[in-house]
């Protein structure tokens, strides 16, 4: 039990991101409003980054800034290409969300609604 | 032979009216300048073809490859004597087509007739290529070709009907084609080749299963376009096509298109040892020798003159076919001298129905009655054609026949000899009802007379002469039993 | 300079993709013929880059000159030079088509049009070139934001096909960046030729097989790759035509390229064909989806949406090619993706071209077309008879190809598909044919406005016709020297 306990508590943020990993695509495909999927999108993505920068730590390290007192030890810094591919990430992640709110206003004037359901009946027409 | 001049000549003879075919669409807009387009290439590739036949008849075969189409295998061309056969054939007959068809769509007033000269130009090139294919890859790409050019011109009239027929044909032809594709590309997985060699390229190591599947993809993908049964049903319903398409294309091109992939791919790729070593040979004859009866019964129930011919080609293809299987040097050099004689003698038969169609606008055979008397000489060679395919000497029907009867003895299957003679009173059987309604019934009232154009009664005669030529003297100018007999001694080998 | 051509093809892209924007923010016109220029420009770096991978082997090109594996790299070899020809040389032909007809907006209007378009060339053409993991992520997803924002041009209901397509297209994304994550964590590296040599000591770690499994999910969900192929259709078939053309034609099959690279330069195929069934799953699944696609192809009635769901069927032949992770598996799959490139190309062309002229969308309304549009419709047979894989044509080579890698695979399944859907596009393709040729009287739509489309639109439909002839002549060629190294390895 302690050692379930410990195993979990040593990977919980793992488990956190599943979890974030679940409800973004829940958020995707399983709801109906169309804000609601660009945010279960931005949520999915996130979690993505999250697992990049948690694999990025090391246990005693710090930032990879060089410290003369520090030395140059590899092992004395956290990983910084992470970081730097989750910022490019971020930036895709950003334009995405930004063109999928450009791609809803459109929708929004052509169809006054934002409702999957309402937008379907509305196309059908 | 490569790199003599010789070797171009299959080449020229290939694009000769692919080229016609560019000038016919240009001079769409003048007729006589169109059609004189289509004469010259007819003329052209018949002379190209028989310019060969010198130097096919002294063991020298020119062949040509252009480039690759898959690595290893080119599209090649080369002339052999079974492949000079079927050209001479196609080559010959379109000239006389180009005459006949000339005054049949003038006669009968056809529209769309660019379109009609030009696709038959183009298929004539496809059927030239297919004679002339140097290996399976090529010869799949001129079949193909084929079945496309052939296309318009079944649909010509553009009638539901038409439509429908043309829907048929590709369905049918299409799914052979897939099939032999299959049959294709598993020859170059067994044997790593997809060359024509006489006596066949498959290994020794190959086994029966293999065999077996790939004889059977080979007969049912050219069984198709060769219209053996069960799978003949689009031939019939293709007739709806202007005449000449039937005579050229329904008795001559196309469905011997097929018939030839069958000498090919027996004779050529499977090799008729290797075939009867493993007991393959049964199953093609009891097919061909069931169509033969099966088509000839059928061939009493139509009353469409076209029809009847339609399901008397059947039969006869079938000969071919039965031929092919027998695997005896007589059975082979019978069929391959069939492929041109039922050629000929089919054509005839065509071209009567035509003239007959276009002068009287009768195509139903109740309604010949007297016929003979208003058209002496169209029904005179419709007579001469009837008297041949039953197998009667001397008209070129009885030579073939001969050659596939004797080639059934040599190996003492009695069965196929008393289909091929059984046969013969059923060919005479529903063609002399013809014969005896055009010359002795009383005409309708309404029969005014009058004799078949010009443009269309010349190439009847030329057509019925010509396979009265070659009964009487069969080695008459393309020495059709050298041709035969050379070949098949090669195919036949040792075994013969 | 040739060391500098790598960079060079998707930066002239991307940077005229920004001039192009300012100027067409003023006139739409003159930025057409800057974009038509860039890509000129960028198909003659990919031909000249081409020539030099054949004599002298591949290119190599590392950013502020950091050596491998530590900096970014983009490497020209036959496979990426292959690409580049199709992706710039279809390009370069869509982007001639007027802009009215082509993209459905007037070309008095001010707008960036043609800079996206440009991105999406210069995107595609990056991830052609990259030589490591991530960085294909973001030429992905540049490509991605590109295509959402062109196809959302289209009709009305375009904007939400455009958004369905941008949720599903990001989950491919997101699957990818994951797997990525999980492949950097393994190995330490994003280098892909680096990543390859790692690898074979981690084949059993579950982090590198969830890695490649991932990877492998978000492409084919880009590539549309049956059963995740659902966005395809609405997208394709509401985009307008040149955007249609760009998305069928080189758009999904820079994805299945993407696997092609996976399978051959960074996971290897003794661990995608071998260790996991990851090929086999792709090449049923395409199997069913070559069925499918073409199936539903035949239920449509509009020409665009039968020609989305045709694409559904071919991209699907490439996966098949991919399944079969043999030499002549891939040749033929590769093979498809150019002769799919200019086959459907032309198509799209003429779907547009028609609707600009006519007014025609509909398959019931094409009927006599044959006589008042004979080129057009003599260009529409060629392709029509290459995408059913009509010899001489280029989309028999490629058929070609698959059914001997299905023989050499001993996979009499796959083979009795690719011949079954020969049938079922004849079926839908002829049916056609027919319509166009049939002599009946015209519909009211064609009959308002007789004749043949206007040069400048029928001059891209007539070079996609040829191209689809000459490509098939010389698919041996493009085979034995550009394609036969690439599948050595196999």
């Amino acid at each position: 039990m302690v050692i379930i306990v410990a195993e979990l508590s040593f990977h919980y943020s793992y488990i956190m991101i599943v979890v974030l990993l679940v409800i973004g695509l829940y958020g995707m495909l399983g709801k109906r409003n169309l804000v609601k999927k660009v945010i279960g999108l931005n949520i999915f993505q996130t979690a993505i980054f999250l697992f990049f920068i948690k694999g990025a730590l090391k246990d005693g390290a710090t930032v990879p800034v060089i410290d003369p007192e520090t030395g140059i030890e590899a092992a004395a810094y956290f990983n910084p290409l992470p970081h730097v591919m989750i910022l490019t990430a971020i930036v895709v992640s950003v334009a995405i969300t930004g063109v999928a709110m450009a791609l809803l206003l459109n929708i929004y004037r052509s169809y006054d609604s934002l409702e999957e359901d309402v937008i379907m009946q509305r196309m059908g027409k | 032979m490569e790199n003599s001049v010789f070797s171009y000549l299959p080449l020229a003879a290939v694009l000769i009216s692919a080229v016609a075919v560019v000038f016919i669409i240009l001079f769409g807009s003048r007729p006589n300048l169109r059609e004189a387009v289509t004469l010259a290439a007819a003329a052209g590739k018949l002379a190209i073809v028989f310019s060969m036949l010198a130097t096919v008849l002294d063991g020298k075969y020119p062949a040509i490859t252009l480039f690759s189409l898959s690595p290893g295998v080119g599209l090649a061309l080369r002339v052999d004597e079974a492949g000079l056969i079927f050209a001479l054939l196609a080559s010959a007959l379109w000239l006389v087509t180009s005459f006949y068809s000339i005054g049949y769509m003038r006669g009968s007033g056809e529209k769309r007739q660019t379109r009609f000269f030009a696709s038959f130009a183009l298929c004539l090139s496809a059927t030239i290529g297919i004679a002339f294919s140097a290996n399976l890859l090529t010869f799949y790409l001129f079949y193909e070709i084929l079945t496309v050019a052939t296309y318009p011109l079944v649909t010509h009239k553009g009638t539901p009907e038409a439509l429908k027929a043309g829907r048929k044909y590709l369905v049918y032809l299409i799914t052979g084609g897939v099939i032999l594709l299959a049959g294709i590309a598993y020859t170059y997985q067994v044997a790593g080749t997809l060359d024509f060699k006489p006596g066949g390229v498959m290994p020794d190591t190959v086994g029966i299963s293999q065999l077996a599947v790939l004889f059977s993809l080979f007969l049912i993908g050219f069984g198709f376009k060769s219209a053996v049964m069960p799978l003949h049903s689009w031939l019939p319903s293709a007739m709806v096509a202007p005449t000449p398409v039937s005579a050229l294309l329904h008795a001559v091109a196309v469905v011997k298109a097929g018939v030839f992939g069958l000498v090919r791919a027996v004779g050529f790729v499977l090799g008729p040892e290797t075939l009867a070593q493993f007991g393959l040979a049964g199953i093609m004859s009891v097919v061909a020798g069931f169509t033969v009866v099966a088509a000839s019964l059928l061939a009493f129930r139509q009353d469409n003159l076209k029809a009847r011919l339609a399901y008397s080609t059947i039969g006869h293809l079938s000969y071919i076919v039965l031929g092919l299987s027998l695997f005896s040097a007589a059975g082979w050099t019978g069929a391959l001298m069939h492929i041109f004689n039922h050629g000929v003698m089919k054509i005839t038969l065509f071209f009567c129905a035509g003239a007959i169609y276009v002068t009287a606008h009768l195509q139903n055979i109740s309604q010949l009655d007297g016929i003979g008397r208003r058209m002496p000489w169209t029904m005179g060679a419709f007579t001469v054609a009837a008297l041949g395919l039953a197998g009667v000497p001397p008209v070129a029907g009885f030579i073939s026949k001969w050659h596939l009867v004797a080639g059934t003895l040599q190996h003492q299957q009695f069965v196929f000899a008393v289909v091929l003679l059984l046969s013969g009173l059923f060919n005479a059987g529903y063609f002399f009802p013809i014969v005896y309604r055009a010359f002795f019934k009383q005409p309708a009232e309404s029969l005014h007379s009058g004799e078949a154009r010009r443009l269309m009664l010349v190439p009847i005669l030329v057509a019925a002469g010509l396979s009265l030529l070659l009964g009487i003297y069969p080695d008459f100018l393309v020495h059709l039993y050298n041709l035969a007999e050379s070949a098949a001694r090669q195919v036949i080998g040792g075994i013969g | 300079m040739i060391h500098n051509v790598p960079v060079l093809i998707p930066i002239s892209l991307i940077f005229f993709a920004f001039f192009t924007g300012i100027l067409g923010v003023m006139r739409l016109r003159y930025s057409q013929l800057v974009a038509v220029l860039a890509s000129a420009l960028a198909f003659s770096l990919a031909v000249w880059g081409t020539f030099h991978v054949l004599n002298n082997g591949e290119l190599s090109y590392s950013f502020g000159n950091w050596p491998q594996p530590v900096g970014i790299e983009f490497v020209l070899d036959s496979l990426s030079a292959f690409m580049l020809l199709v992706i710039t040389g279809t390009g370069l032909i869509l982007l001639l088509f007027p802009t009215k007809p082509g993209f459905k907006i007037e070309e008095k209007r001010g707008v960036p049009l043609y800079a996206i378009v440009l991105l999406l060339m210069g995107g595609l053409c990056g991830i052609a070139l990259a030589g490591d993991l991530f960085n294909l992520y973001v030429f992905l997803e540049i490509t991605s934001l590109s295509t959402y924002a062109l196809v959302s041009i289209g009709s009305g209901k375009a904007g939400m096909s455009s958004f369905r397509y941008l949720i599903m297209a990001s989950i491919g994304g997101s699957f990818y960046l994951l797997g990525v994550g999980f492949i950097y964590f393994s190995t330490g590296t994003l280098n892909m030729a680096d990543v390859m040599n790692l690898l074979p000591e981690l084949y059993s770690s579950p982090a590198v097989i969830g890695g490649a499994v991932f990877i492998v999910t978000g492409v084919c969900l880009k590539m549309a790759l049956f059963p995740l192929h659902t966005w395809l259709p609405d997208a394709h078939s509401y985009a307008p035509p040149v955007v249609a053309a760009f998305l069928a034609a080189v758009q999904i099959e820079a994805s299945a390229y993407i696997i092609i690279r996976m399978l051959l330069n960074v996971f290897t195929p003794e661990f995608m064909a071998r260790l996991l069934p990851l090929t086999d799953i792709i090449g049923w699944a395409a199997a069913a989806g070559i069925i499918i696609g073409s199936v539903m192809a035949i239920a449509q009635t509009d020409f665009k949406r039968m020609l989305a769901y045709s694409t559904v069927g071919q991209i699907a032949y490439v996966g098949l090619g991919i399944g079969l992770a043999n030499p002549l598996g891939i040749t033929g799959a590769l093979l498809h993706i150019m002769a799919h490139a200019l086959m459907k190309s032309c198509l799209f062309l003429i779907a547009g071209g028609v609707a600009h002229k006519t007014g025609i969308t509909d398959i019931n309304d094409y009927r006599g077309l044959g006589r008042r549009m004979p080129w057009t419709m003599a260009a529409f047979t060629v392709s029509a008879l290459a995408m059913i894989g009509i010899p001489p044509t280029a989309g028999f080579f490629s058929k070609w190809y698959l059914l001997l890698g299905s023989l050499d695979a001993g996979n009499w399944a796959f083979l009795a598909v690719i011949l079954a859907s020969t049938l079922l596009n004849a079926v839908y393709f002829f049916r056609l044919i027919e319509k166009v040729f049939a002599p009946a009287e015209p519909s009211d739509a064609s009959a308002r406005h007789p004749g043949e489309l206007s040069p400048r639109l029928l001059a891209p439909v007539l070079v996609f016709a040829v191209l689809v002839l000459v490509v098939g002549f010389i698919s041996v060629l493009i085979v034995n020297n550009l394609l036969s190294p690439v599948v050595q390895g196999l």
